[in-house]
């Protein structure tokens, strides 16, 4: 009989990735809700106490650690072998990973071969009393709508969680809870898809866009890469991030590594000032979730004045320059 | 060298917001008045790497789409830039199917493309890294799984020789480079570069090229295989999320003079 809620804890450079955090909160509410117990899955290739340790600390009550040369980096195909084994040994009810570039790559490969469904890029999960289903809403339509899914036969229930749209697990050192190792065989002659380099793109400033607490984005209507001098300034004058829409990245304004929105990055920063961009859900699905979104367009009838809580209607050109002098001041104080 | 690219004809993307309807009866989008559905935008962003592909060497490049007539449009579309054969999978059973009965159908197509003599094996699948409808991404790697080849995500740059093809796909911190073994499926993101414009010869020669039909029958599939009942997954309610933020307009009589009322209210409200 399925039961429990398995959460991957997906690692990165030997640290949990910040979505696991996230998958332990909405894990936790969702084993509370069945009465049945979280458990959490970690790969690697001699996975820390530490990591182990705090997974137990933000309440996992069973870690399944999985060690493997071939699990040292991510690659699709030994990962996938090695996550299906855990499942059909701990044989959850639910299995939870995040959002991430590595599951997008890995989910779905995963559920085929379990033969399940799978709902990506969840912003809400619960479970239904009378059924004691997994409740799966998204976002779909670029952000126009969202949809309800439930997997009603198959076992595992699989979803992915959007970042940032569930509140994190706060550690407490007082928890306790089993680690064991399960051992996997991997046949590394099986890879068909090697990975044979991995480069990590250098940020400006050693601020991570993820991270910022203030984010200042251009839209394509800052018209070129010169332009957005201005945007970099007033980033600068706030200490914050500079940000794209996927309409300036596309032209070329701004490296993919900028980019926010549905195919981009999801930030929710304290305050995310949004210059020239329009407010295309696609864009939206990428900051709605800032605390105080600030918006100048040229065009009163963008849409973004739908999701800003204020608002400026003019050009850039006689907007910013204003408007950083008067944050530089007002930041001096 | 052979490449097989799935597109999916979607209501375009770029409808106003304003526009944007649901049948609630359905769980249907009801199409925007005057606005043609389109090839998915990442779809085409796959048919162009596509078509780069056969650019440097040589070979053919089929289209397959699961839809009903209209899909046609997007195939012929698609062969105007260059796709050599189009395939449309056309029969109601596989209406309302989830991400898994669509890769289901497709798989079943692949297969079936390979043993025949007009389309020959496949090197390489390529498919967009998500559809604007669903915006789930789960059909590329499915199918793959399905298909029991290896497969790579998110493509921003694919370059294949001798059997193999080297892809360049985003990672969370930086780029990932993936060897893979072809016959292999990748799934592309924009970055590869924007699709070609047909051109007149193109849109006569598709004009005059037929669309191959294959139903369930044809692909040995029955309907508890696909559509509804060949789901893992049950969509139960498409709702448009309400909206209640006001946003509070700062005016001045000139645009510097509203951007500095605009610092100020901000310091007051504390957010600065």
């Amino acid at each position: 009989m399925p039961a429990g809620v398995l959460i991957y804890a997906e690692q990165r450079d030997g640290r949990s990735a910040p979505i696991v955090a996230e998958l332990l909160g909405i894990g936790r509410t969702l084993a509370n809700a069945l009465g049945e117990p979280l458990v959490a899955m970690v790969f690697g290739n001699g996975v820390s106490n530490e990591i182990k340790q705090d997974l137990v600390a933000r309440g996992v009550v069973r870690v399944v650690a999985v060690d493997h040369p071939l699990l040292e980096h991510y690659q699709v195909e030994p990962y996938v072998d090695a996550l299906e084994r855990v499942v059909r040994q701990v044989d959850p009810a639910i299995v939870l990973l995040g959002q991430t570039f590595q599951c997008r790559d890995l989910a779905p490969r995963l559920a085929f071969r379990l033969g399940t469904g799978l709902c990506m890029d969840c912003v809400e999960l619960s479970i239904e009393p009378q059924t004691r289903l997994l409740v799966e809403i998204k976002p779909v339509f670029g952000g126009n709508a969202r949809a309800e899914f439930v997997c009603e036969e198959p076992r595992p229930q699989m979803a992915t969680i959007r970042a940032k749209a569930f509140e994190a697990a706060v550690p407490d050192a007082g928890r306790s809870g089993s680690i064991e190792s399960l051992t996997v065989d991997l046949d590394p002659s099986k890879v068909r898809a090697r990975v044979i380099e991995h480069t990590v793109a250098t940020t400006t400033g050693g601020l991570k866009l993820e991270d910022a607490r203030i984010v200042v984005s251009g839209g394509r209507g800052m018209g070129s890469e010169e332009n957005f001098q201005p945007v970099e300034a007033l980033a600068s004058v706030f200490g914050g991030a500079v940000a794209a829409s996927r309409g300036a990245v596309d032209a070329g304004y701004q490296p993919t590594e900028r980019q926010v929105g549905l195919s981009g990055k999801v930030v929710t920063p304290d305050l995310y000032v949004a210059i020239a961009i329009s407010g295309a859900s696609q864009h939206m699905a990428g900051c709605t979730g800032s605390k105080c979104i600030v918006a100048l367009n040229r065009d009163a009838d963008a849409a973004i004045f739908k999701f800003a809580q204020f608002g400026v209607v003019g050009t850039w050109q006689q907007f910013l320059p204003a408007f950083t002098e008067k944050v530089r001041e007002l930041l001096k104080d | 060298m052979h490449t097989i690219v799935c597109i999916k004809q979607v209501p375009d993307p770029e409808t106003p917001s304003a526009s944007f309807r649901i049948d609630t009866a359905t769980n249907k989008v009801i199409p925007a008045q005057g606005i043609a559905p389109v090839v998915d935008p990442y779809g085409e962003n796959a048919v162009e790497a596509a078509l780069q592909v056969k650019d440097k060497l040589g070979g053919t490049v089929t289209a397959i789409s699961m839809g009903d007539k209209a899909a046609r449009e997007a195939l012929k579309h698609v062969m105007s830039m260059g796709v050599d054969e189009g395939i449309l999978l056309d029969d109601p059973a596989f209406q309302d199917g989830d991400s898994y009965a669509t890769a289901r159908t497709l798989a079943a197509a692949i297969q079936k493309t390979a043993d025949d003599p007009k389309f020959g094996p496949f090197d390489l699948v390529l498919c967009g890294r998500q559809s604007s409808d669903t915006d789930m991404g789960q059909v590329g790697p499915g199918l793959a799984e399905l298909l029991g080849i290896p497969s790579t995500t998110i493509a921003l740059k694919i370059e294949v020789s001798d059997g193999t093809a080297r892809v360049e796909r985003i990672a969370e911190d930086g780029r990932d480079v993936i060897d893979l073994t072809l016959p292999g499926l990748v799934t592309i993101s924009n970055e590869v570069g924007s699709p070609r414009y047909p051109t007149l010869r193109g849109i006569m020669a598709a004009a005059k090229k037929e669309v191959t039909t294959w139903g369930a029958a044809d692909l040995g599939l029955s309907p508890s295989d696909v559509g509804r009942n060949g789901s893992r997954q049950r969509l139960r309610r498409l709702f448009i999320p309400v909206r209640d933020s006001k946003c509070e307009m700062i005016e001045a009589d000139t645009i510097p003079e509203a951007a500095v009322k605009l610092a100020l209210r901000l310091r007051e409200a504390k957010i600065i």
